[in-house]
């Protein structure tokens, strides 16, 4: 059973791992602020999520567990907010965003 | 009262989960304190409906939650493929649309849902209109009488 809960830890930290990398790549990829944004928020969901269910089956059932599974109610109650006055504020300075595909705008 | 009562055992059990401590002198000063921090917020005017939704507890954990997280699943996966596809195959779109929620309580767990879920991003939310910016077309196309919209709206009390 530790063994099963162990490579199921590892696998979830992988993929964590996995979705905050691309989730930089995309953020050095994207053509303008708020598409960046779209990036991110790949990091702070799946990225964020996976990372955290990986040390929580790496605790099993503890108090650390517990604490964990708050870090990402929080993380999930959060991070859109933070997301949404960001853009908002962007959009409120005028900063103007990328329409319909980068190919255009070149 | 249901209200202060359900905010009073959510306080408690937050603290002891929190603390970890289970001798009777600290299980007691922290039931003071959560009676004391319910004491203070019902002064303020804070539960509520906005401040301590209990009555959608249920139904968020059994049917929204879930259902969300799968969603949140399926796009990042498809934003992935996006970022990591050599031609980046994006089209960026600003789009309006009309939320169907009547509480606030509604329509922030809607805007909330749409900036979670890779993709979009709720930039303005107001009672009868959200503006939404979406990675591709599609994304934006999808959003307005969406199944998270329909979602959204039956969480909220009748």
């Amino acid at each position: 059973m530790t063994t099963l809960f162990e490579i199921l830890s590892a696998l979830c930290l992988a993929g964590g791992g996995f979705f905050c990398i691309v989730g930089g790549i995309g953020l050095l990829r994207m053509p303008d602020f708020y598409t960046r944004v779209h990036a991110a928020s790949l990091t702070e969901t799946l990225g964020a999520g996976l990372i955290l269910l990986g040390l929580m089956l790496h605790e099993g059932f503890t108090l650390v567990t517990v604490k964990l599974l708050m870090i990402g109610l929080l993380i999930f109650f959060a991070s859109p907010t933070a997301s949404h006055a960001l853009t908002r504020a962007a959009l409120l300075r005028g900063l103007k965003p990328l329409l319909d595909g980068p190919a255009e705008n070149k | 009262m249901f209200r202060s009562l359900s905010a009073l055992v959510a306080l408690y059990i937050f603290w002891i989960l929190l603390s970890g401590f289970f001798t009777p002198f600290l299980l007691a000063a922290g039931f003071g304190c959560a009676l004391a921090v319910v004491f203070i917020a019902r002064r303020l005017g804070l539960i509520d409906n906005e401040g301590h939704p209990v009555e959608m507890l249920w139904r968020a954990l059994t049917s929204y939650w879930p259902w969300l997280v799968w969603e949140i699943a399926k796009s990042a996966w498809d934003v992935t493929r996006r970022i990591l596809s050599p031609s980046l195959p994006i089209s960026p779109t600003l789009v309006e649309f009309a939320p169907t929620q009547r509480t606030d309580v509604g329509l922030v767990i809607h805007a909330n849902s749409i900036t979670l879920t890779p993709g979009t991003i709720a930039v303005e939310a107001e009672a009868g209109r959200f503006l939404v910016h979406a990675l591709t077309r599609e994304g934006a196309a999808s959003l307005a009488g969406s199944e998270m919209d329909r979602r959204c709206s039956a969480l909220e009390p009748h």
